[in-house]
């Protein structure tokens, strides 16, 4: 059955789909719950290891790639209210914009990737480096592979929703009248934002 | 009565096989969910029987000690994740919650249908770990055995992880549907016990259901790869899986039975002619127990190294859910004392429900106590009394909805009669099945054994022969649905009396539902015109 034979009128439509978007948020912040409730088990277990390990991360590239998330969400926030205000090239490049952020954070964390694998830190039975006190480094660098990992899922996932955006825009589908896509593709980019500041100071800051 | 062609109806859309396949139909989506249920339903109790078969001597009758692992997995894995968490949301949810509040479709026609290819792509990958090696880590996949076992577990924690996108999909569909769909008129407070069951049900789809994703990922990462999370031997705790494990699985038990609580509710409400004693009793108890299933996990770790204070906590904080469960039970018996009774198949499942369900709660109330689960923990006792929920209560309840809305569905009435005896069958089989399990228990048997002491046989031998009866009586049911949905009497749109939304729609419902808008000035259990409130 087609949407406005369901619906009473586009505002209950528009609403539903706003409802929809929300849950689904809040379901994906329970599955990066679970990893947060390990990360908190396995601190109380290691506090020591764990700050040795959180210090041995590169708090530069971290807080960078913050900054860069950031901007990138605030460049998705534009793109919908420079389509409302009816500026359609305006809200092409702020897309096109965030999408760049969105890879150059991926580009970072590749590099940090590469950092860690060439001293030996690898996630669990591929871990080598001796450098770290043993058990507790392990657990803190397998969690962190498995919370940057899911987090950089998130980000990919985001940056094909962003271009799918785009180009919708481009194409006049996605319009000043009608963008509630764009208002969706904006939340879930800014739930991947949320989430990394919350991995932020767990994995840079605390050490 | 001259038979005269079945009224234009959701059946017939002239569009064929495709109008089927690639349908936003509500209505089409619950039977297609039907047959998918069915299949798994089928599959899983082949699965029990050969277990039956097996345990009926102490030691090897069918299989080797081996494939007896991987079957119990299979099984559990089956039933719990390919049939009883989208069985009655997925035929019965889809195909009347719309309906009973007054809606054409649900909020997200096109996320329904895909709802149901993930859940058959989700079954599919699950049931390719059989032939891909099969798994025996059991359906609860305890770490760290579950990442050195040999054998497919990547399949199945992939298929499980799939199956639960699915679950998740159809919750959010769900809630939306409840929030923005309800008809002009029809308030919260106005529609049927079965929505707002579906609706807290959704809600611990939508919450549990990624923990149970991460965890299963990290496993079967875990198994390809050697991340030693959970692994003492890396510095990992195994616990700390199971805690992720059942902060899932035990409210994904009532995922499993609110929707069976909602639908003994309208079944009693229909059969008595009265509305609920307490409307809003019922409307608490169900959301009470969605909160409170949060908060209990811990008691399937009484044993794993838990603080005595911890458990206690666990364990009161279980024994809320009784009493939940309780005020249900005693608004459906007070229902049916003021009420008119008749008879017909689902109040006769209904009765068997009652005694099996109470049952199995009152012997959860007893292993929610954690000195005695000490004695009974990791026994033939769990083991009949989770059975007594997810049989007796959850697949007893499926099973009365499946009789109640038959008429509504197909059009077409069944044989009362057969009805009788197969309920009867299915009723008196789970008991002899699943009872001697208690006294197994009780007496020390272990749960997952291959093998037993000699002394333990005749409590197995009736345990398998009540199996027997309990899959004949599943077996008659579906011969005699099949014959009805062919040769049945045609049904009026309200054979049972009620005053539910659903029933006032022509049997089987037309393409888009309603004939004429529905009137929301006759609340659901509007008997006499009057309702009584509270």
């Amino acid at each position: 059955m087609k949407p406005e034979e369901i619906y009473a009128d586009r505002r209950a439509r528009t609403h539903a789909l706003h409802l929809g978007m929300w849950i689904f948020l809040g379901s994906e912040t329970l599955l990066f719950a679970g990893l947060f409730g390990l990360y908190s088990a396995y601190r109380a277990q290691f506090p020591a290891d764990f700050a040795t390990a959180v210090g041995h991360n590169d708090a530069t590239i971290g807080t960078i790639n913050t900054l860069v998330l950031i901007v990138s969400s605030f460049f998705v926030a534009w793109s919908i209210h420079a389509l409302r205000g009816g500026h359609r090239r305006m809200c092409i490049a702020s897309l096109v914009t965030a999408m760049a952020l969105g890879a150059s954070f991926l580009g970072l964390k590749t590099i940090e990737y590469s950092h860690h694998f060439a001293e030996g830190i690898a996630p669990g039975a591929q871990y080598t480096s001796t450098e770290l006190p043993e058990a507790g480094a392990r657990t803190f660098f397998t969690l962190y592979y498995a919370m940057t990992g899911l987090h950089a899922l998130h980000v990919i996932a985001g940056l094909a929703i962003l271009g799918w955006l785009a180009t919708r825009v481009r194409r006049r589908r996605t319009t000043t009248e009608r963008h509630v896509e764009l208002e969706l593709g904006g939340l879930y980019w800014h739930l991947i934002d949320v989430v990394w500041i919350f991995l932020w100071p767990l994995l840079y800051l605390t050490g | 009565m001259t038979e005269s062609p079945l009224p234009e109806s959701f059946w017939r859309d002239g569009r064929g096989l495709r109008g089927w396949l690639l349908t936003t139909d509500h209505k089409r989506i619950g039977i297609l969910f039907f047959f998918g249920t069915t299949l798994a339903l089928i599959l899983g109790g082949t699965f029990a029987l050969v277990l039956r078969l097996e345990l009926l001597t102490p030691d090897k009758t069918l299989v080797d000690a081996h494939t007896y692992n991987q079957l119990f997995t299979h099984h559990g894995v089956v039933m719990v994740w390919m049939f009883l968490i989208p069985s009655i949301p997925g035929v019965f949810g889809n195909f009347f919650v719309p309906i009973m509040i007054g809606a054409k479709d649900v909020a997200f026609p096109r996320l329904n249908l895909a709802s149901f290819y993930v859940y058959l792509l989700g079954s599919v990958v699950t049931l390719v770990a059989l032939v891909a090696g099969g798994v025996d880590t059991g359906w609860t996949f305890y770490a760290p055995y579950s990442a050195s076992t040999n054998g497919a577990v990547g399949w199945v924690v992939t298929g499980v992880f799939i199956l639960g996108i699915s679950t998740i999909m159809s919750g959010i569909n769900f809630i939306v549907t409840i929030h923005t769909l309800r008809a002009k008129g029809v308030g919260w407070m106005g529609i049927p016990i079965f929505v707002w069951t579906i609706y807290a049900t959704s809600i611990i789809q939508v919450l549990a259901t990624p923990v149970l994703g991460l965890s299963l990922m990290l496993v079967g990462i875990d198994h390809a790869w050697g991340l030693g999370l959970f692994d003492p031997a890396a510095g990992g705790d195994p616990v700390l899986f199971q805690h992720l494990f059942w902060f899932y699985s035990h409210p994904a038990v009532y995922i499993m039975i609110l929707p069976a609580l909602g639908v003994i509710t309208e079944i009693v409400c229909t059969f008595s002619r009265n509305p609920p004693v307490s409307y809003r009793l019922l409307l608490v108890s169900a959301l009470g127990i969605a909160f409170v299933g949060f908060l209990t996990w811990g008691h399937h770790m009484f044993i794993a190294g838990m603080s005595t204070f911890d458990s206690g906590v666990f364990g009161a904080l279980s024994m809320l859910v009784a009493i939940f469960s309780a005020i249900k039970v005693f608004t459906w018996v007070a229902t049916l004392y003021g009420g008119r009774i008749s008879l017909g198949t689902p109040i006769l499942y209904f009765f068997g429900f009652s005694f099996l369900f109470v049952f199995g709660g009152m012997s959860g109330v007893a292993v929610a106590t954690s000195s005695l689960d000490v004695h009974w923990h990791d026994t033939y006792f769990v083991v009949a009394h989770f059975h007594f929920i997810m049989v007796g209560g959850s697949l007893t309840a499926y099973l009365a909805a499946l009789h109640y809305w038959f008429p509504k569905v197909t059009g077409r009435q069944y044989s009362g009669r057969w009805g009788l005896v197969s309920a009867m069958m299915v009723t008196l089989g789970f008991f002899f099945t699943f009872m001697p399990q208690f006294l197994l228990g009780n007496a020390g048997m272990p749960r997952r054994y291959y093998s037993y002491p000699d002394r333990y046989q005749w409590l197995n031998v009736m345990s398998t022969a009540g199996a027997s009866v309990l899959a004949l009586g599943l077996l008659l049911t579906v011969g005699a649905l099949a014959v009805a949905c062919v040769r049945g009497k045609r049904a009026p749109a309200d054979p049972w009396g009620s005053a539910s939304p659903e029933w006032q729609v022509p049997s089987p419902p037309p393409q888009h539902n309603f004939v004429t808008p529905p009137d929301p000035r006759h609340g659901p259990y509007d008997y006499d015109g009057r309702e009584r409130s509270e």
